[in-house]
């Protein structure tokens, strides 16, 4: 079905570069147009329905075209950075999930996995196995949230309930593994805060069954529609150079032409030992991006399939690393063991410890490179947590994709960059 | 050629797998175009800026132990097993830089500044710096020079202070409908 594509003609990406002088971010209205006293400027949001939560677009409009735009951000800014240093480092681990809050299992890792850097932590396999499921199942989900809301806003309503519909199937998988259904906190420094439940497994069959057909049915809806077509075809452009030039990763990147995945650039977790593709398209515009979303679907359903192969044969295997100096030890055990106690008293109250050092710990998550960098100095509380996040950086490409753009346009461009603002203004 | 080669260079470091090449604040344009032009680093991830204030000092993380480690004769103590490696200044800014290229490599470059002291902006060499520097301003308040449009971007533009400061109080905003306003 991934083959469906039409053939058609495209306009070649533009040549050399758009991103507007001096001010990379920011698009001004060229003095011969604003000469003609025919500009108007309109405030969009920052309540807008269409800008996926609390983004404010200023734009300069000359008829219907997009003559100048200025993003500003910032509403949605609630200090996690600086809440972070004020918790131990095991307190710390529920607030990366709630900055992105559509693709919180990959921002739970990287955290996790910055402290196990400076731990020098090994995990167990299992748990490693695990953690890569739960992570590409969070790419379905936000993808699918991408997807949903994105066509929504285009006006395909339908395709919001589809999407949706399989959405909460992911949801009540996450539910029954850890009780919740987002924000998870699954993931503990050292592997994972419990074992994987009995049943997981066939439920997560059934689903990785029958997502294929239901991308199958999207692509029916979307993929060779007419009107889906010429409100996503050559719009929003971005050539290969100025995307790295700008810093976009994830799907924006690849939609660009380059191909570029940390997933197989720099593999983490399991990733070096299960088959997947990265798909890329050359087009770089939105109807490209669209296309990286849906094949990376596929993809990760793939994923997802070789790592219940691998979990199925893992029964009874330890699910996080046996570090008593970390990790919270086994219940049964307090009952017994003196030093047990010590232990869980120590860890529970206090905290445990992390090395002095600083790391830059990068994974690709649903939007793109996920960064977080994490300083110690020794002590139970981070010195400084800073995330790279990469929807601020995509949000940073809307001057460069809006050029020539129709009023119109601009919410198909700026809903194809899958900004989260949650993780915008963290 | 290689990183030892940057302008400027301070020192090259390398601790968990990460390469930190230290440069002088003076020479930060020069080292950041030779680092993407000459070794590839062509995308750069993050801007990370990190205030030292209270580094290794008392009451910020319990009580302290001594350079050597815990002092046995004084038990009940918690705190660091041993004093953190003082810094050379208050303010750390991290670039983390990126080679997109078939030799993917990561790199970390580091400039130490004081309060106030001016910090050449970067987006001649690396456009999508544009937004890392305004929230290094912004939340850390690190003087960024040369910035063709440096102002507040996650807080209000009337906020005073700089909240990620380790001087900056924590729960100083008083609660709305709190009953104690």
């Amino acid at each position: 079905m991934s083959t469906i594509a039409p053939t058609r003609s495209r306009t070649p990406i533009y040549e050399g570069t758009r991103i507007p002088s001096p001010i990379p971010t920011v698009l001004r209205t060229p003095p011969d147009v604003q000469a003609t006293g025919d500009v108007l400027t309109v405030n969009f949001g920052p309540n807008h329905p269409s800008t996926h939560g609390v983004l404010r677009l200023i734009v300069d409009l000359y008829g219907e075209d997009v003559t100048g735009l200025e993003a500003v951000i910032g509403y949605l800014h609630t200090g996690f950075e600086k809440t972070m240093e004020q918790k131990t480092w095991w307190k710390c681990i529920t607030y990366p999930e709630r900055i992105d809050y559509v693709s919180f299992q990959n921002n739970e890792y990287v955290f996790v996995a910055a402290v196990e850097r400076l731990l020098e932590l090994e995990t167990p396999p299992k748990a490693t196995w695990m953690r890569t499921l739960l992570c590409e199942l969070n790419r379905i989900h936000s993808h699918l949230v991408w997807l949903g809301t994105s066509a929504l806003e285009l006006g395909a309503i339908s395709m919001f309930w589809y999407a949706f519909r399989e959405r909460e199937q992911i949801l009540d998988l996450f539910e029954l593994v850890a009780g919740y259904r987002m924000h998870t906190r699954y993931f503990q420094v050292g592997g994972l805060a419990e074992d994987i439940p009995r049943g997981f497994f066939p439920e997560c069959r059934k689903f990785t069954d029958w997502m294929p057909r239901a991308i199958d049915d999207y692509e029916t809806l979307l993929t060779r529609n007419k009107i889906w077509l010429e409100r996503t075809e050559g719009l929003g452009l971005l050539s290969a150079a100025d995307a790295i030039a700008l810093g976009q990763s994830g799907p924006v990147l690849r939609a660009s032409g380059v191909d570029w995945d940390l997933r197989k650039q720099q593999p983490y977790l399991a990733y070096h030992q299960v088959d997947f593709d990265v798909p890329v398209f050359q087009e770089g515009d939105v109807y490209a991006r669209y296309r990286v979303h849906m094949e990376e679907m596929r993809q990760s359903v793939r994923i997802v399939e070789q790592c219940l192969d691998r979990l199925e044969r893992m029964e009874g295997e330890p699910w996080i690393a046996d570090d008593r100096k970390v990790v919270l030890p086994p219940r049964h055990e307090l009952h017994t063991s003196m030093e047990s106690l010590i232990h869980h008293f120590k860890i529970v109250t206090e905290g445990f410890r992390v090395p002095e050092g600083e790391v830059y710990t990068a994974i690709e998550s649903p939007r793109g490179e996920l960064g977080c960098y994490v300083c110690s100095d020794g002590g139970a509380k981070p010195w400084r947590v800073k995330f790279r996040a990469p929807s601020y950086v995509a949000l940073q490409a809307t001057a460069t994709c809006m050029t020539d753009a129709l009023i119109a346009d601009m919410i198909a461009i700026v809903g194809s960059l899958d900004t989260v603002m949650g993780e915008v203004d963290r | 050629m290689s990183v030892g080669s940057t302008p400027g260079l301070v020192e090259v470091t390398e601790a968990h797998g990460e390469q930190t090449v230290i440069v002088e604040p003076s020479a930060l344009l020069d080292a950041a175009a030779f680092l993407r032009d000459e070794e590839g680093f062509n995308f750069l991830s993050d801007i990370t800026a990190v205030d030292y204030l209270g580094w290794g000092a008392a009451g910020v993380s319990g009580f302290i132990g001594t350079a050597a480690g815990r002092n046995l004769n004084d038990p009940m103590t918690q705190g660091y097993q041993a004093v953190p490696v003082a810094k050379p200044k208050r303010f750390a800014i991290n670039y983390h830089l990126l080679s997109v290229s078939d030799r993917p490599r990561r790199l970390r470059l580091q400039v130490w500044v004081d309060d106030g002291e001016p910090v050449a902006s970067v987006i001649p060499v690396w456009p999508t710096a544009d937004w890392h520097e305004r929230e290094a301003w912004d939340l850390m308040g690190v003087a960024i020079e040369g910035h063709p449009n440096l102002k507040r971007i996650l807080l209000d533009d009337d906020w005073e202070g700089h909240p990620l400061r380790k001087d900056y109080p924590v729960g100083g905003e008083p609660v709305r409908f709190s009953g104690e306003e």
